[in-house]
């Protein structure tokens, strides 16, 4: 593992983590050009909505860190819910917490507001993840994080598309 | 010079000292004072005030004050460390500046300069590496390690000083050479980068890298047995062999490239076998590389290695089943084969032959055109040297004559597909004299014999050999004549046209392969069962419009009189049209004088009375318009009347919507004639010529229509506009924005899509003018994100998204209202329309807020 150099930035918690490949657009079927057949909303369509979230530690997306899989995604267009499992890269991130109010924020700018959002971090894999969870399911709590001008600039970045 | 702070002094302070130093002023006990001096400088920050009559760009100092900096040795001891100390700095462009700034030292540093830094330096440029976010930054440290180890090659060495090059690189490669092993993590990229930068410094450099990396590679293949895992260690060792070429054939290279030979071939075989398409990818490209190995070590690849490379690459064209696959090995086979022709045009071309004749009757039929499909396009993509050619093109014309004899159904799509092969063997021989020549006096004759024997069977025995007379075959003919013509001599392209016009007035036959036909050939004269010989009069506008400026066409003016009594005849459009382009074609080309006026004013006369009254109106607005733009092209005088006469059709009801699409027509590119492939007379800057005339008219007309009729002019004036180079509409845009924006409200769907991807493009070019109109804009854009039509409400969606260019301070008003409006697109029933409203939407989130 590579340390610091002398007077760099803050050591990473994870410097060499394992990357995964990016998988290749959706191809665009004959279905989804006619303008009569409707499309309803699948799994693949909420896994490309969060993807491409940056990770704020790399310059890599959740999807290359394996942070979010298309398999812990499930939606349910006509109940109109969502659940997203998430995993962190190692039982202690720090980042938890954060990655898991930039996915949940996505999902809330990017859904109708018909859908109920269900965002937790897959079961046993991070240490507290009870309490993550717990702060993620409360809708006042997120409310107020992202009043806070600092947080939400951090989330902004997560969400904004690498230049 | 302390403390100043104008940078027209800067500069010239700059200059001073470089000029000191360059001239070789003794410098003795002041080199660190002159060095603080400037030094305190580094790195530049400075913002130029707005408005500044000077125009000193930061780029300016920056460029300054680095020659300074990088000007002589003896500042080296107090440089590197003050470079070092910046690279860690937090600012992006500190960084980048100390990166460049080192880069530019060691183009005249030694290494008694560099050798107390080398390690902070390297241990600087690793971290770097290793952890940075940003592009610029990597490739900033690549370069200048890659520009450290060509200065540290070039030193001259005592027998009894340290090689500090070896010692640099065995550092280099004791922090990265064990990250290469680990394929699947993140370091392994940035490591192979690493030791690239270094490798391909010098020659020496890349033997000492290359001595300890290939091994290891070739090795970590055989250990790793996941596609994915492969693919990233076969793309590493691509990455260093490419390295190479760059100092082409060395003597003493040959034994260890040779030694590498048979690991080399066997990880590529073994990459191009495997499964996995992504791993397939990159050994096809491996094969490349190879090749070009090859040329500079010969006997890299045994003859024998080179059929098995032909073999793989027949099997992965035509038998794997990803496309991807099939088309990157047909590339390859195109790249190599005019490195070694004769193995291609012996092994490769009798195979696919084989493979395109055989009848196999297991498979399903569908396998069958595909496979068919498959070898027609690969004998294209292999035909890039002219032995090759030669072997490939009576392959194609003998499998044309095959299918045209054949009674199936699907006889038409596999007579196109022989013709884009045949297309694309065209353009690849247009470069070279001898295969033009060749290809030309092969296929023209050839295709035009087909096409006249078929069009003599429809009128005895209307049932055989139909297939040819289908316009989209004969469409598909055209770019074949046409590329194959372009390109001629005007010696040989006189040559030419002394057979095939006398072949189309007179029915002279003689000069055609297999011209025994059984009636006479005459497509200008009238009769109703000589209709499919005058559809070969797309044939004719093929070639006779695609040569040579200074080529004489003989009886040009014949010629010009049946091209238009053709044009006006109304009983196949198909044939009527491609008259009418063909005599467009020519008139562009034509030389002025009386000759060309009498022509143009038959013409004109033949245009009005069509145009007046009965059956034919139609045809003649075709011929309207594309002499029109043959005339627009060329700056003639008579482009300005009949440029007029179509204005005015804009309000014809049985016309109007005809004539209005008429000028997409004369704005964009035609793909067969009058274009500049085809030596047509396009004069600079006509779209802006005739915007600047026609313009004005179009609004005035506008502004007189009646309601039903407006909608025309609308659709007129979006075509022009789309057509137009950018800055010229940005100029324009003041004048033409209110009338845009009315023609948002316009009901006409065609108007609509056309206005909004006329408005896209002018939202982030001009941003300051659009600021004027955006309450209108934003209210427009969102009413048509529920037009009934998909296409509308993806475009109104994409313009809301561009509507975020425009200022912060000019937009914050509407965030909250845009960003509720957006919400309803987001349950769009079709998801293309629900992806373009989540971009749109969180742009619009992002705005004015912190992080964006």
């Amino acid at each position: 593992m590579v340390g610091p150099g002398p007077g760099g930035g803050a050591p990473l918690e994870n410097a060499n983590p394992l990357v995964y490949r990016r998988s290749g657009e959706r191809p665009v079927t004959a279905r989804e050009e006619d303008d009569e057949l409707p499309d309803s909303i699948d799994d693949r369509e909420i896994f490309d909505l969060i993807r491409s979230i940056n990770d704020p530690e790399h310059p890599l997306t959740l999807e290359e860190l394996n942070v979010v899989e298309q398999v812990r995604v499930k939606v349910n267009d006509a109940e109109s819910t969502v659940a997203v499992e998430f995993t962190p890269t190692i039982p202690h991130c720090s980042m938890a917490t954060l990655i898991g109010l930039s996915i949940k924020v996505k999902l809330i700018r990017s859904l109708p507001e018909r859908f109920k959002l269900d965002v937790h971090i897959t079961p046993g894999t991070h240490a507290s993840e009870h309490a993550v969870n717990k702060q993620l399911a409360d809708k006042e709590r997120v409310a107020a994080a992202l009043e806070n001008s600092h947080l939400l600039e951090v989330v902004n970045q997560c969400l904004s598309a690498r230049s | 010079m302390d403390g100043e702070k104008d940078p027209r002094n800067l500069l010239v302070a700059f200059q001073i000292v470089r000029d000191l130093i360059a001239k070789n002023y003794a410098l003795g006990p002041f080199v660190e004072e002159l060095f603080e001096v400037t030094s305190c400088y580094f790195p530049i920050d400075f913002t130029p005030p707005p408005n500044d009559p000077h125009g000193i760009q930061r780029e300016d100092l920056i460029l300054s004050l680095r020659a300074v900096l990088a000007s002589t040795p003896q500042f080296a001891e107090f440089l590197l460390p003050l470079l070092i100390e910046k690279m860690d700095s937090d600012l992006q462009s500190a960084k980048l500046d100390s990166l460049q700034t080192l880069t530019a030292c060691c183009a005249i540093y030694g290494q008694k300069e560099l050798q107390e830094f080398l390690p902070s330096l390297w241990s600087s440029l690793r971290r770097e590496v290793f952890q940075t976010a940003s592009e610029k930054v990597e490739a900033e440290c690549l370069a200048a390690l890659h520009a450290l180890s060509a200065c540290l090659s070039c030193s001259v060495l005592r027998s009894d000083t340290e090689d500090l090059l070896d010692s640099f690189l065995s550092s280099i490669l004791q922090d990265c050479r064990h990250h290469l092993c680990e394929p699947d993590m993140k370091l392994v990229w940035p490591s192979a980068k690493l030791l690239q930068a270094a490798a391909g410094a010098s020659l020496r450099a890349y033997h000492c890298v290359t001595s300890s990396v290939l091994p290891l590679l070739l090795e970590q293949y055989t250990k790793h047995p996941q596609s994915s895992q492969r693919r990233t260690i076969l793309e590493m060792l691509l990455g260093f062999l490419e390295l190479q070429q760059k100092w082409g054939h060395v003597e003493e290279d040959e034994s260890t490239l040779l030694s590498l030979r048979a690991p080399v071939c066997s990880v590529v075989f073994s990459a191009l076998t495997d499964p996995s398409v992504q791993l397939q990818l990159v050994g096809i490209r491996a094969l490349t590389v190879l090749g070009s190995l090859q040329a500079l070590v010969p006997g890299f690849l045994s003859p024998s290695d080179l059929e098995l490379v032909v073999d793989h690459l027949i099997r992965l064209a035509l038998h794997e089943e990803d496309s991807q696959s099939s088309e990157a090995a047909m590339e390859a086979a195109g790249s190599l084969a005019p490195l070694y022709p004769k193995v291609f045009s012996g092994h490769m071309v009798p195979r696919l032959e084989e493979e395109l004749q055989s009848e196999r009757q297991e498979e399903s039929p569908r396998d069958h055109c595909s496979l068919q499909q498959r070898c027609l396009q690969a004998l294209a993509a292999v035909s890039t040297h002219t032995s090759i050619v030669r072997e490939t093109v009576p392959v194609l014309l003998q499998h044309l004559r095959k299918v045209q004899k054949g009674s199936e159904a699907g006889n038409a799509q596999d007579m196109v597909s022989v013709c884009q092969s045949l297309h694309r063997v065209a353009l690849q021989c247009q470069q070279d004299a001898e295969s033009c020549w060749y290809y030309h006096q092969t296929v023209v004759p050839c295709l035009l014999a087909m096409a006249v024997q078929a069009a003599m069977q429809e009128s005895t025995h209307p049932l055989l050999g139909k297939a040819l007379l289908e316009e989209e075959v004969l469409a598909a003919m055209v770019p074949v004549i046409s590329a194959a013509t372009t390109h001629l001599s005007p010696e040989l392209a006189a040559q030419s046209v002394s057979h095939v016009v006398p072949l189309f007035l007179d029915g002279e036959v003689s000069f055609l392969p297999q011209n025994s036909f059984p009636c006479s050939f005459q497509p200008f004269e009238d009769g109703e069962c000589l209709e499919a010989q005058r559809r070969l009069v797309a044939l004719l506008m093929a070639f006779v419009c695609s040569l040579p400026r200074n080529v004489a066409i003989p009886q040009q003016e014949r010629l010009l009189r049946e091209l238009l009594a053709l044009s006006c005849s109304c009983n196949c459009p198909f044939t009527a049209t491609t008259a009418a382009k063909c005599f467009a074609g020519l008139v562009n080309k034509h030389l002025a004088g009386q000759q060309l006026d009498e022509i143009l004013q038959l013409a004109v006369n033949r245009m009005e009375l069509g145009l007046a009254e009965g059956p034919c109106r139609m045809q003649a607005l075709t011929l309207l318009l594309w002499v029109t733009k043959a005339l627009v092209l060329r700056y003639h005088p008579l482009s300005s009347r009949l440029t007029d006469k179509l204005l005015g059709l804009l309000g014809d009801t049985e016309l109007g919507p005809a004539a209005a699409d008429g000028f997409s027509l004369l704005m964009a590119e035609s793909p067969d004639v009058l274009h500049k492939g085809c030596h047509a007379d396009v004069r600079i800057m006509f779209r802006q010529r005739f915007f600047t005339d026609n313009v004005p008219k179009l609004v005035q007309g506008f502004h007189g229509a009646g309601p039903d009729v407006k909608a025309n002019y609308l659709k007129g004036l979006s075509h022009v506009l789309n057509h137009l180079p950018k800055p010229v509409l940005v100029t324009e845009l003041p004048t033409l924005l209110s009338l845009l924006l009315e023609a948002l409200s316009c009901s006409d769907r065609v108007v609509q899509l056309s206005t909004l991807s006329c408005l896209q493009p002018l939202l982030l070019e001009a941003p300051q003018i659009m600021s004027l109109h955006v309450d209108t804009l934003v209210t427009k854009f969102l009413s048509l994100t529920s037009s009934p039509t998909m296409a509308v409400r993806i475009a109104a969606l994409r313009c809301a998204h561009a509507l975020t260019s425009l200022p912060t301070t000019v937009l914050l008003p509407y965030k909250a209202r845009v960003i509720r409006a957006l919400a309803k697109p987001l349950d769009d029933k079709k998801r293309l329309v629900r992806k373009e409203a989540v971009a749109a939407r969180g742009e619009w989130f992002l705005l004015g807020s912190p992080g964006r």
